[in-house]
């Protein structure tokens, strides 16, 4: 293992934003041949250690060598130069663009524009690796998988050598994320190197040769996967010893809460949504909803909060004593104030629920302001709240003052989930609520999830990752297309069953 | 009977100038540049070939040279609207101002130029009438083929024109060919809809936004040119250029972001502007004015129909009026 050759090297890095140290004096290796998993939790430093490296920002400090020689990356044009692309976590595609004319974005080839000799190089690159995508297609049409590979596509039009991805399985289906993986190989078996980040230590463990961590900006140590477990990973990151078990306590005096039956869903366009959806959520229980991202997730949470009008079907109310009321058409505000909570993480995490340029006890004013009778807002409250939340959740901001769109994506999730939680509702609506979330902080939103639970809540958690939705849920729901795939017991459940079911309804006969 | 040979030469000399602000303001808009200086931009252009033309007609007296007398108002033209062009990235790009405010900021600013030096120029010819006319340089600028006075109503149609009109012309289908064909083209529509993605690919948003911006300055400008020297024979007064620079704006939402629809388009704004005046004799006069308003009304309508079509490509370009920073969090 000597032998091998050091396609980049990082010497002292340093870089900050105004007071905040994002990383400081890292040192990393990347080998040629190797996948590195890059671990690390939420606001360690990752991102933006990438980020240098592909030249969006400038180290204040240290020094990368690339082969050996010393480099200055000043702008994404001179990492391109030096064999290196970044896969963001957002993607960075113009929509209104076709995947070719993405993939050529700012390329200074020879010659005139000529599209369709850059289709046909897409094509064999495609060809080389297993991709399939249409050059003629727009983004705008594409699904996130096929986005992704326009990005991977685009990073080897360029003959990158050095290939990093920021947490790229974050938005894929498990059938996704596999076919994402054997490309990943095949780079490997091709002599490229490939950093990837990832909050998911099965896949950590599954696809990569080495793991770096980083904790608070530092860089903390690296080691062989195969010598690796995830409780010793967890621990590296974390700093100190974590417990990796999700709790699933038995369902106390489980009672029917939410009844929504042959719920049909139109968008705007006409398109169906929800096709015919009929289900129980019940108290002190956690209704799981598996489904390939916009199979109709969104639109069921939003049909029971009352924003999404609905075609046909009833969503009841019911209440301990066994009353019936039916929510459709209902005002959401009436709605919310029967103890019906929200809370949707979007994929850009801000759109929905928080105001970026609103600090802490502002964002959870937009629940509170109506208490009160004078024509002033009541500000104590929400900034007790916001302290309250912070203090629980150990969120990570500078103030109670801080404009959300501040914090990373981590702290802003836990600021969300935190202010509808605080609202002690009798139903909790979760989307997403660890989308990008590290292993540790996703683990206090199970925690506080299931703490509701016991309290006799009744939950439906929308997940993405269906090995937590397996051991945390006590009943999944499987949506595929806007229809119910099927209704499996937690405890039960099998991953691949549940897979194949969001990819098919029913799940078919085959691979039983 | 309405006279359709008198009335298209009318509506392309009222286009032109629209033209040249919807290309400009086009090609500045797909950078992600929300330019709302256009209007002061074309009083800028308009009275600095003004006072170009001025001073050379007072220094040559008789002895015009044709070269000169068409050069230097145009060159006095491009620099005033390119320090416009300037002064508007070097607020909104580099020091990342707010585009809307800047932009009227600017327009006030230019319209005030205008009326300020031309008030000057007024007092320093001593006319006896609020205007000043530079009728010989009129004469070079609108200059027209030679044979085409002889070609009927073919000639009146398609050759009636002073040289900026075809520039002008010229200009939409280069600046579509430019969209739409090359490398060029397609890295500032990338830094329009998504600087960041552009960013990221390797072009340099900041340059191509100061470049384009000015470019699109200086072509709004030449329409503030051409208004005076041509359509207007040679004859500036103040506030006459009016509100034909928000028309031009209102022209770029019209023709969806397209130079070479803008050709057509300008042309049917130019008739549209006009129309009240083709209306038969002894319409009421309040009705006349109704009709001034129809350029706007079908640009609502315009604007209506293409966001219940909802087609992506026919959207404003993504990242329009916002400033880009790359280490923005």
């Amino acid at each position: 293992m000597d032998n091998k050759t050091p396609v980049l090297q990082l010497r002292n890095i340093t870089k900050r934003f105004g007071d905040i140290t994002a990383n400081e004096k890292v040192d990393l290796d990347v080998y040629k041949g190797e996948i590195l998993a890059l671990l690390g939790e939420n606001g360690s430093g990752k991102t933006t250690l990438m980020n240098m490296i592909s030249g969006i920002y400038f180290p204040d400090e240290g020094e990368i060598l690339v082969n050996g020689r010393q480099v200055a990356i000043s702008k994404p044009e001179d990492a391109f130069e030096l064999g290196i692309g970044m896969i963001h976590q957002h993607f960075k595609l113009v929509d209104v663009l076709t995947a070719t004319e993405n993939i050529i974005l700012g390329l200074k080839e020879k010659g005139g524009l000529d599209l369709k000799n850059a289709a046909k190089k897409i094509r064999q690159i495609c060809d080389t690796y297993g991709f399939e995508i249409d050059p003629a297609q727009k983004i705008y049409n594409m699904s996130v998988s096929q986005k992704q590979t326009v990005e991977i596509v685009k990073v080897l039009y360029r003959n990158a050598d050095i290939l990093i991805l920021d947490e790229p399985t974050a938005v894929l289906t498990p059938q996704e994320t596999e076919k994402l993986f054997q490309v990943l190989r095949n780079m490997k078996r091709d002599g490229k190197s490939v950093i990837i980040i990832t909050h998911k230590m099965n896949e950590v463990l599954e696809i990569s040769d080495r793991v770096a961590i980083l904790r608070k900006g530092r860089y903390i140590c690296d080691m062989e996967t195969k010598n690796a477990n995830v409780q010793e990973l967890t621990d590296a990151m974390v700093g100190h010893s974590v417990t990796l078990n999700i709790d699933r306590p038995e369902p106390l005096d489980p009672k029917p809460r939410i009844l929504v039956e042959h719920l049909t869903v139109k968008s705007q366009d006409g398109v169906t949504k929800l096709n015919d959806i009929s289900f129980e959520a019940r108290s002190g229980e956690i209704l799981g909803i598996a489904g390939i991202a916009g199979s109709g997730q969104k639109e069921l949470l939003e049909a029971i909060a009352g924003l999404q009008p609905a075609e046909n079907g009833h969503v009841y109310f019911v209440e301990d004593n066994g009353e019936k009321e039916d929510l459709i058409g209902m005002d959401p505000l009436k709605i919310a104030a029967k103890g019906v909570s929200l809370s949707f993480v979007p994929e850009d995490r801000l759109g929905m629920g928080l105001v970026g340029n609103m600090d802490l006890a502002e964002n959870m004013m937009l629940r509170s302001f109506r208490r009160g009778k004078s024509v002033f807002t009541d500000r104590k409250y929400p900034y007790d709240l916001a302290e309250h939340v912070v203090k629980e959740l150990d969120v990570n901001t500078p103030s109670i003052a801080t404009p959300v769109r501040k914090l990373s994506g981590g702290n802003v999730q836990k600021v969300l989930v935190g202010r509808e939680i605080s609202s002690a509702p009798m139903v909790l609506l979760t989307a997403y609520a660890v989308r990008g979330l590290d292993i540790n902080s996703s683990y206090t939103i199970y925690d506080l999830i299931n703490r509701q639970k016991k309290n006799g809540v009744a939950v439906v958690y929308v997940g993405e990752d269906l090995d937590v939705l397996l051991e945390l849920c006590d009943r999944i729901l499987v949506l595929c297309d806007g229809k119910v795939s099927g209704l499996v017991d937690g405890k039960n459940a099998v991953k691949n069953e549940v897979g194949l079911m969001m990819t098919k309804v029913g799940g078919g006969a085959a691979n039983v | 009977m309405f006279d359709i040979v008198a009335f298209i030469p009318r509506a392309v000399v009222q286009g032109i100038p629209l033209l040249f602000g919807c290309v400009g303001e086009t090609i500045t808009e797909k950078s992600g540049n929300l330019n709302l200086g256009t209007p002061g931009i074309m009083y800028v252009g308009g009275i600095c070939g003004v006072i170009g033309a001025f001073l050379y007609e007072q220094k040559a007296g008789a002895h015009m040279i044709g070269f000169l007398a068409i050069a230097i108002p145009i060159l006095c033209c491009l620099i005033g609207s390119l320090l416009m062009g300037l002064i508007y990235c070097f607020l909104t790009v580099t020091l990342r101002a707010n585009q809307n405010v800047t932009g009227l900021a600017m327009t006030t600013f230019g319209v005030g130029i205008g009326n300020f030096f031309g008030g000057s120029l007024i007092k320093l010819s001593g006319a006896d009438v609020p205007s000043i006319a530079l009728s010989k340089t009129h004469a070079f600028i609108s200059a027209t083929l030679p044979f085409a006075k002889k070609l009927g109503w073919f000639g009146k149609i398609f050759l009636s024109y002073g040289f900026l009109a075809y520039a002008a012309i010229a200009m939409a289908i280069i600046a579509a060919i430019m969209l739409k064909k090359t490398r060029a083209g397609l890295n500032l529509r990338a830094i329009g809809e998504s600087p960041a993605t552009a960013d990221a690919a390797g072009i340099s948003v900041i340059r191509y936004k100061y470049i384009v911006t000015c470019m699109g300055a200086m072509i709004a400008g030449l329409g503030g040119l051409y208004y005076v020297m041509d359509f207007a024979s040679g004859v500036w007064s103040n506030d006459a250029f009016g509100d034909r620079g928000w028309l031009a704006i209102a022209l770029v939402i019209f023709t969806i972001w397209r130079p070479n629809i803008a050709i057509f388009a300008s042309i049917l704004f130019g008739g549209l502007c006009i129309l009240h005046m083709f209306i038969p004799t002894g319409t009421n006069l309040a009705v006349k004015e109704l009709y001034k308003g129809i350029p706007y009304l079908v640009t609502i309508i315009v604007l209506i129909i293409t966001s219940l079509r909802n087609k992506r490509e026919n959207q404003p370009p993504g990242s329009l009026g916002l400033s880009y920073f790359r280490e923005d969090r």
